[in-house]
């Protein structure tokens, strides 16, 4: 009795055979022409051919069977969560040493990780000479420079104590700072109000036009914002995702989101303070960037929620301090991962050039690591001038982040990708694998202080600090070894 | 008209007006639905739905940020449909839509992932060092892999095997050159029918020649579950092998399994045959050249082996099998003129199991003449494809090595594997013509004939087709056998001065049962 009808009841893949295919492109061929799908990976050695740093990258894979995969797993699940339901929202300015906490008299908080006055870059310095003459702990620049260099100054990052600053980021305890708080956690986020654009203290100018507007900041725009957010709080989710639909990406283009900020606050500002409103507006209005240290206290509000969850390998944090670029990382953490930081490529003013650059500097990719700015910059074409190119590689930028996160968010859509969520939650693991970069919109500051912003540009993070990141992930997870 | 009125709102979700009048007419035009408006909670939208209908009284506040979908239903459940479209359309594509631009290929596993998400197998062929982090991704991730990389190292083949035993999932290889799931062909696979026959194996082109011979006596196969080389050895103890025979035993479409390998270790070898008693569908153990300890049945040789098991699944005796008989040219037939001194095989293999096999059935035929005589080479062997292409793929090596031997005058016979299937070289038979002609042309020249004996591992189904690479072989005088075994045989017998009477020996209906007397029956 020969059995030769043909028999189809045996199956290991209930679903038909569903392949990625890891390298050999010829061996999709049998899978497609038989019925199956196949999707081809053009592989690269990952971790950029580092074996020892691609294994612990796989013993950190998801998996819920293994005690680190699904503690990753679970952790970056929440984290995910916790970015996406993000829900800032402006509620006021008050003076930082109020309400900053950690927040001494003698406290000077800065951009990036930590560094101290000897490492500082010229802007950097410049502005801490600035704030000690603000403060009155100086009374010439000199002083100031001697005050700093016996360290009578305790510094610290912003990011250390829930602040962010563009630039330079000095934070002094006089100084009026945003409120923002996560209506969905809880927690509060400060930023400084943004000055404009040119010789300003967050570029190391400190003369007596900065220090007069600074000045003018404490007794009226701070306590003039304050007063108008307190009566009437500004909703900074809605308002980002309205100008992401406006052609800003909320970083190095803000003309939409600080209209519509003004649009918000108006009303309230007439109300509440009627004398000084229309000096308030016309500041405003004169300062295309005004709604930039808002739209960073919302990512720092957001992402500060998503912090300290064991196990997480998403970036909660990347900042530079013009000499660094530093990361942080949910799962590990108070460390900073830190990389030599680079100078933007960018487009510079007349009569400037990369020579003139200082490297890379400022908070304000706390955007990006938010998932807007850079990574929206589909959303943004404009920006892309800066570094020379095309719409198409605005999207380009955008695509490529997809690569490295792990969420879409639900709150900021980009109209033209088919409305996706932009890429957020950035994971250690995508870029150390990938070997693709966070990308960043920034401006750029000249290297001597006091000189203020010489171009604007597009940067990128330095791969070692996600693999450092990693490989402390990995020993805090205990997996170290099985590599 | 009597209908229902339902709501959702999404607390801090803000849409372009635009947008969502296009959602809102997608969904107005379901099945069920009169009206659907969705707007952002301001009270001026309120109002809007209101008037239309669509804001019940108890309707919940909103704010001016949250976004509201209401929709007029003819019923419960169309009005529930609406809003989980709605729903759908307001968390947009899960990836950006694909532009104009060139879509951003994979590069990672991840990646992959992204465009696949249910996708259940990981073919990684990745060079050796970075094999085991692929092999790892992917089973952390629930697929089953199929690694062709070498050179991983054997504690990291031991740690993802248990990885895989303990989550269900195969890990074939590493260095599995084939497998067959579910009728597709894997990796260096033929187009073999589908039946009920499953083969286990560590050998690639011992499952390559059992499965194809399998097709060749009209039955087909299951599964075809490669498991790496080692897999049989005494570190890896034969982890997968287990793990497949258990799925095997336990799948319906399974009637007969045979399990092929080198001979493994005793105590591997023990635990693999306690594992065939229990199992309750009939195996056929082909350990290479092992007679078997006497408990189930052992095949030695692969064509044994597909003998024994289309026997099995046929409950028929192994005598009233024929693997058939190729075409054979005239040339075939004629003795050759052996020169004095024309004593040696030569035989020149790209299958490293298949050259192994012929080796085993030169040693029983020609007994202890095998020593000195028989050189058979594997030219697949890292030995020989540092820094070039596998010879199956690349026929350069192997013809330099043809030529060679048609100039050696002590050379009698060169033996062939000619192995067919995907990812093989796309015409291999024509590909070894001209060193083949070159080879008999000088060893003519100097007044002697050689003989060129081959088998073709491959199926009629198979991309480069059976009998065309079959036909171009005898078409330059190539003695052709139906499997490897028959042509290590035949490459005997002409040896042993039998080689006239192959004719009548060609035909496999009514020979002896192959294996046990190979060495006499061609000998004699």
């Amino acid at each position: 009795m020969a059995s030769n009808h043909v028999h189809h009841g045996s199956t290991i893949l209930t679903d038909g055979i569903r392949a990625v295919n890891i390298g050999l492109a010829g061996f999709a061929d049998p899978i497609r022409a038989h019925g199956g799908a196949c999707t081809q990976v053009q592989w690269q050695p990952p971790a950029e051919g580092d074996r020892a740093v691609g294994l612990r990258l796989a013993y950190l894979e998801d998996d819920p069977d293994d005690r680190a995969g699904a503690l990753v797993g679970r952790a970056n699940a929440e984290a995910v969560r916790r970015i996406s339901e993000g829900h800032p929202v402006a509620v006021d300015v008050r003076t930082a040493a109020d309400v900053i906490p950690g927040m001494t008299s003698r406290t000077l908080l800065h951009a990036g990780p930590p560094i101290l006055w000897e490492r500082m870059c010229g802007p950097m310095r410049g502005a801490v000479i600035g704030a000690a003459l603000l403060e009155g702990w100086a009374a010439t620049p000199e002083e100031a420079g001697a005050l700093a260099g016996r360290g009578a100054i305790d510094f610290a990052p912003c990011h250390e104590h829930a602040t962010v600053g563009p630039m330079a980021g000095i934070v002094s305890p006089s100084m009026p700072v945003i409120v923002v708080e996560n209506q969905a956690s809880g927690n509060r986020a400060f930023s400084n109000l943004n000055e404009g654009i040119g010789k300003m203290l967050r570029y190391g100018a400190y003369d007596e036009t900065v220090l007069e507007r600074l000045r003018w900041f404490a007794t009226t725009l701070g306590p003039v914002l304050g007063r108008a957010l307190r009566s009437a709080p500004v909703d900074l989710r809605d308002l980002t995702a309205r100008a992401l639909q406006m052609g800003d990406e909320c970083h190095n283009r803000n003309v939409a989101g600080t209209s519509l900020f003004i649009r918000a606050i108006a009303p309230a500002l007439v109300r509440t303070a009627p004398a000084d409103a229309a000096a308030v507006l016309e500041f405003m209005r004169g300062n295309d960037h005004f709604y930039l240290n808002f739209s960073m206290a919302a990512c720092k509000a957001t992402l500060d929620a998503a912090h300290g969850l064991e196990g997480s390998s998403v970036v909660t944090a990347m900042a530079r301090n013009g000499v660094e670029f530093g990361i942080r990382v949910s799962g590990t953490g108070d460390a900073w991962f830190v990389a030599p930081a680079s100078v933007p490529d960018g487009l510079y003013f007349p009569g400037y050039g990369a020579q003139d650059a200082n490297p890379d500097i400022g908070d304000s990719a706390i955007t990006e690591t938010c998932g807007i700015g850079g990574f929206a910059m589909a959303a943004a074409p404009a920006i892309v001038r800066f570094i020379g190119g095309t719409p198409v590689d605005a999207v380009a930028f955008t695509r490529s982040m997809y690569r490295i996160t792990l969420g879409r968010s639900p709150a900021y859509v980009v109209p033209s990708l088919g409305f996706v969520g932009t890429p957020t939650a950035i994971d250690v693991r995508r870029v150390v694998e990938s070997s693709v970069v966070p990308v960043i919109d920034t401006g750029i500051a000249h290297r001597a202080p006091g000189i203020g912003q010489i171009g604007a540009g597009i940067t990128s993070a330095p791969r070692g600090c996600f693999a450092a990141a990693l490989h402390a992930l990995g020993r805090r997870l205990g997996v170290e070894a099985a590599a | 008209m009597a209908g229902i009125v339902r709501q959702r709102v999404f607390k801090n979700t803000y849409r372009d007006s635009v947008e969502l009048m296009r959602i809102a007419t997608e969904v107005e035009h379901l099945p069920g639905i009169t009206r659907a408006g969705i707007v952002m909670g301001t009270e001026a939208n309120r109002e809007v739905l209101a008037q239309a209908g669509l804001l019940p009284a108890e309707a919940a506040a909103t704010r001016a940020s949250d976004l509201i979908v209401a929709v007029a239903a003819e019923s419960e459940e169309a009005g529930t449909a609406a809003l989980e479209r709605a729903a759908a359309a307001l968390s947009g594509p899960a990836r950006p839509d694909r532009g104009a631009e060139a879509a951003v290929p994979a590069t990672t596993l991840h990646d992959a992932l992204a465009e696949m998400p249910d996708a259940n197998l990981a073919l990684v062929s990745t060079p050796g060092t970075y094999a085991t982090a692929e092999a790892l991704k992917a089973l952390k991730r629930g697929l089953h892999v199929f690694l062709f990389s070498d050179n991983v190292p054997v504690a990291d083949e031991v740690a993802l095997k248990d990885l895989a035993e303990r989550k269900g999932l195969l890990l074939m290889g590493p260095d599995c050159g084939t497998a067959i799931l579910d009728g597709v062909p894997l990796g260096f696979a033929n187009v073999v029918r589908r039946g009920q026959i499953g083969l286990v194996g560590a050998s690639g082109t011992g499952l390559q020649q059992v499965s194809c011979l399998i097709d060749r006596l009209g039955e087909g196969v299951s599964q075809v579950i490669g498991v790496g080389g080692r897999d049989l050895d005494e570190r890896v103890a034969g982890r997968m092998t287990l793990a497949a025979l258990r799925r095997l035993a336990a799948d319906g479409g399974t009637a007969v399994i045979v399990v092929i390998s080198k001979p493994p270790a005793p105590a591997v070898a023990e635990r693999v045959m306690a594992a065939v008693r229990e199992c309750p569908k009939p195996v056929v153990v082909n350990f290479l050249g092992w007679a078997g300890d006497g408990t189930a049945a052992s095949a030695s040789t692969f064509e044994d082996a597909a003998l024994d098991a289309v026997a099995r699944l046929r409950g028929v005796g192994r005598d009233t099998l024929a693997l058939g008989t190729p075409e054979r040219h005239e040339q075939s037939c004629v003795k050759p003129r052996l020169a004095p001194g024309q004593a040696e095989i030569r035989g020149l293999y790209c299958g490293g199991s298949l050259a192994g096999e012929a080796k085993l059935v030169l040693r029983r035929a020609l007994g202890d003449r095998s020593a000195e005589r028989v050189t058979v080479i594997d030219l697949g062997d890292d030995e020989y494809t540092v820094g070039r292409p596998h010879p199956m793929i690349d026929p350069r090596l192997r013809n330099q090595w043809i030529v060679d031997a048609g100039r050696d005058p002590k050379v009698a016979v060169i033996l062939l594997d000619v192995v067919l299937g995907y990812n093989a070289h796309p015409d291999p038979a024509a590909a070894l013509v001209p060193a083949i002609d070159h080879a008999r042309r000088e060893a003519r020249t100097a007044g002697r004939d050689l003989v060129v004996v081959a088998s073709v591992c491959g199926t009629p189904g198979d991309p480069q087709n059976l009998q065309r690479q079959q036909a171009t072989l005898t078409g330059c005088g190539v003695w052709l056998a139906p499997s490897n075994a028959e042509a290590a045989r035949l490459t005997a017998s002409v040896l042993t001065g039998a080689a006239g009477v192959m004719p009548e020996h060609s035909s496999g209906a009514s020979r002896p049962s192959p294996g046990d007397h190979a060495g006499n029956r061609h000998g004699v």
